[in-house]
């Protein structure tokens, strides 16, 4: 942080560096511009300058999306047990407890979209990388059943560093357990939108992260199975440039779409409109 | 078979060349030396019980990684009879990484699938070390179909590292092939067993590992990472595999505590490597009672138990 924050002080001069509080500016890591905190939140935290899209909360990511005050949270009090009583895993647990407010990595609960009841899941990065262990799963697992009983679309926006390894082999169950819930939903021949985002890998993109009946990437992000530096190891091999983005899955055929951040809901709602019986009414469940 | 010994079974070894030494040295002589044979004997049952008995999980995967052990295909002669192979995924190519086909178990006429590794540097390019291509997981659904059409059970043998990590694995969707597996397998209607034979390595190995029993060779491993995989995020250090084998608990009989798999089956003293044939004779009588066992139930209910039994995992608490 510092290599910027030496020339920053420059350009606004000494005087003016009193009227800015710490931390209100911040600089894209992709194209380095100075953007200002409450600019980049009104912009849905992507740089006007290159588009880069900065990981969301999933707070913010369910607000993006939600019609407003639609959200109704399940599930919020579930957390870890330490299954294995793995090393510093429960210590780390509170850790990210106390610094996100959250439980787990995963939110998910009712919503309307554009009116179409629904519902909706986002993982938050901050917690452990947005890693897939019991709670992860079993919140998924449960929004997708509801979603198969109440006979609704599902969408789940995927942001993680694969299966948690802190919990052994119940967390690579998991990926089984999301997938027979959505191999449930998708017999009842309801819609799943899976919007994967930055970054999707591993046991996550391995399960229910591809298993969208329509699949959205947004710009540059990272999504793959295997780690990079993994492939590179393993296969002696140059890795192509764009290896592993949304831009390289669209290339591939393995994305329907890309889709930037702010037009994001407008494309679940059209997708909607084609998938689900139209809404009776604004928020109104059929 | 001249058995490559791993570094922990080198005493037994060593006991055992003596042993040999003496009694070549002996042979046609005065019988002078039966009770020092005879001692040594003993120790070196001893030294066996102490070694076999308290095989750490880190000891174990090295186990489920030696190349004598009995592979897919030494189950195939062994275990299973008149296999079929059947090539392709009908859209890019053949896995040789994932051999599948018709074969007979027992009684029962099976469709099976598993990982194949090799045993030297030429059969292992050619098996690409048991880590199989997108090509592998959707032949085998392509198999799991015929067996769904034709009222078979599947019976899957699962030994990998890993799904391939490659540059072509990813570019034709490695994820997608594996995720899709998780969610046809599922509701896929006909019974389906599945053993891990040697390393149950991650995704790779759950691609063909949804079913209704799941059982494990007793030396064999289940992981969500391997442990020098988890070792290196955990410490930088890959030496520390040990440390997190152990952490991981990933061991057959660690599974069978958590709930995860239904049975372990026995290997001979040593591990499986040490007798192909009895090896094989286990997982044939226990895969021949669970296909049994399975054989009767209407495949509804089947589905049911197989739904729940994905449900059943994971471990959490509602926080106060």
């Amino acid at each position: 942080m510092g290599i910027f924050k030496k020339p920053s002080l420059k350009v606004f001069g000494g005087g003016k560096k009193k009227d800015m509080p710490e931390g209100l500016w911040i600089n894209c890591p992709s194209c380095g511009a100075m953007l200002h905190q409450l600019e980049l939140d009104e912009n849905l935290k992507v740089c006007h300058k290159c588009l880069h899209h900065f990981t969301l909360t999933a707070e913010e990511r369910i607000k993006s999306v939600a019609d407003q005050g639609s959200f109704q949270e399940i599930d919020v009090k579930l957390e870890t047990t330490d299954p294995l009583g793995f090393l510093d895993y429960g210590e780390k647990v509170k850790t990210y407890q106390q610094r996100t407010g959250l439980k787990d990595a995963m939110v998910t609960g009712r919503a309307s979209i554009s009116g179409h009841p629904v519902l909706v899941g986002a993982m938050d990065f901050r917690f452990l990388g947005a890693s897939m262990g019991s709670v992860v799963g079993e919140k998924i697992t449960r929004a997708i059943e509801i979603a198969t009983k109440e006979r609704k679309p599902v969408i789940l926006f995927s942001a993680s560093g694969g299966a948690r390894m802190h919990e052994g082999i119940l967390s690579l169950m998991q990926m089984g357990k999301t997938s027979a819930a959505l191999a449930r939903h998708h017999a009842a021949r309801l819609p799943y939108i899976s919007v994967l985002t930055h970054p999707t890998t591993g046991g996550v993109t391995a399960s229910f992260a591809t298993l969208g009946d329509i699949i959205m990437a947004e710009p540059k992000c990272m999504i793959g199975f295997a780690g990079p530096r993994v492939i590179k190891e393993t296969t002696h091999q140059n890795l192509p440039t764009g290896f592993q983005t949304a831009e390289f899955m669209m290339d591939h055929g393995l994305v329907d779409m890309i889709v930037e951040r702010k037009d994001i809901r407008n494309r679940l709602s059209e997708i909607l409109d084609y998938l689900s019986p139209a809404p009776t009414g604004q928020g109104r469940q059929r | 078979m001249n058995i490559e010994p791993l570094d922990f079974e080198k005493p037994i070894f060593e006991i055992q060349r003596q042993l040999e030494q003496l009694k070549r040295e002996s042979s046609g002589q005065r019988l002078e030396v039966e009770p020092e044979i005879e001692e040594i004997e003993r120790k070196l049952q001893k030294t066996r019980a102490e070694v076999y008995s308290k095989l750490t999980p880190a000891q174990r995967v090295q186990i489920s990684r030696h190349p004598q052990r009995p592979f897919m295909l030494d189950y195939l002669q062994h275990s299973f009879q008149d296999f079929v192979e059947l090539h392709g995924d009908r859209h890019f190519g053949d896995d040789a990484a994932m051999p599948s086909g018709f074969a007979r178990i027992g009684n029962h006429k099976v469709v099976v699938t598993g990982h194949q590794k090799g045993r030297n540097t030429k059969e292992n390019l050619h098996r690409n070390f048991g880590s199989a291509h997108p090509e592998g997981y959707r032949k085998a659904l392509r198999v799991f179909r015929l067996a769904e059409k034709f009222g078979l059970p599947v019976v899957t043998l699962i030994d990998t590292p890993g799904a391939f990590p490659g540059i072509g694995a990813e570019e034709r969707n490695i994820a997608e092939a594996i995720a899709f597996n998780l969610r046809e397998m599922a509701l896929l209607r006909t019974p389906v067993v599945s053993v891990v034979i040697g390393e149950g390595g991650s995704g790779g190995a759950l691609g063909i590992g949804i079913a209704d029993r799941v059982l494990m060779m007793e030396n064999s491993y289940y992981s969500v990472i391997s442990p020098e995989g988890c070792a290196a995020i955990l410490w930088k250090d890959r030496k520390k595999a040990p440390e997190a084998a152990e952490a991981l608990r990933i061991s057959a009989g660690d599974l069978k505590e958590l709930n995860i798999i239904d049975e372990v089956i026995p290997e001979p003293a040593g591990g499986a490597h040490h007798d192909h044939f009895a090896a094989a004779a286990r997982l044939k009588e226990s895969v021949v009672r669970q296909l049994d066992e399975l054989k009767g139930q209407s495949i509804d209910k089947l589905l049911d138990q197989r739904y729940e039994r994905l449900r059943s995992y994971g471990r959490l608490q509602e926080a106060k």
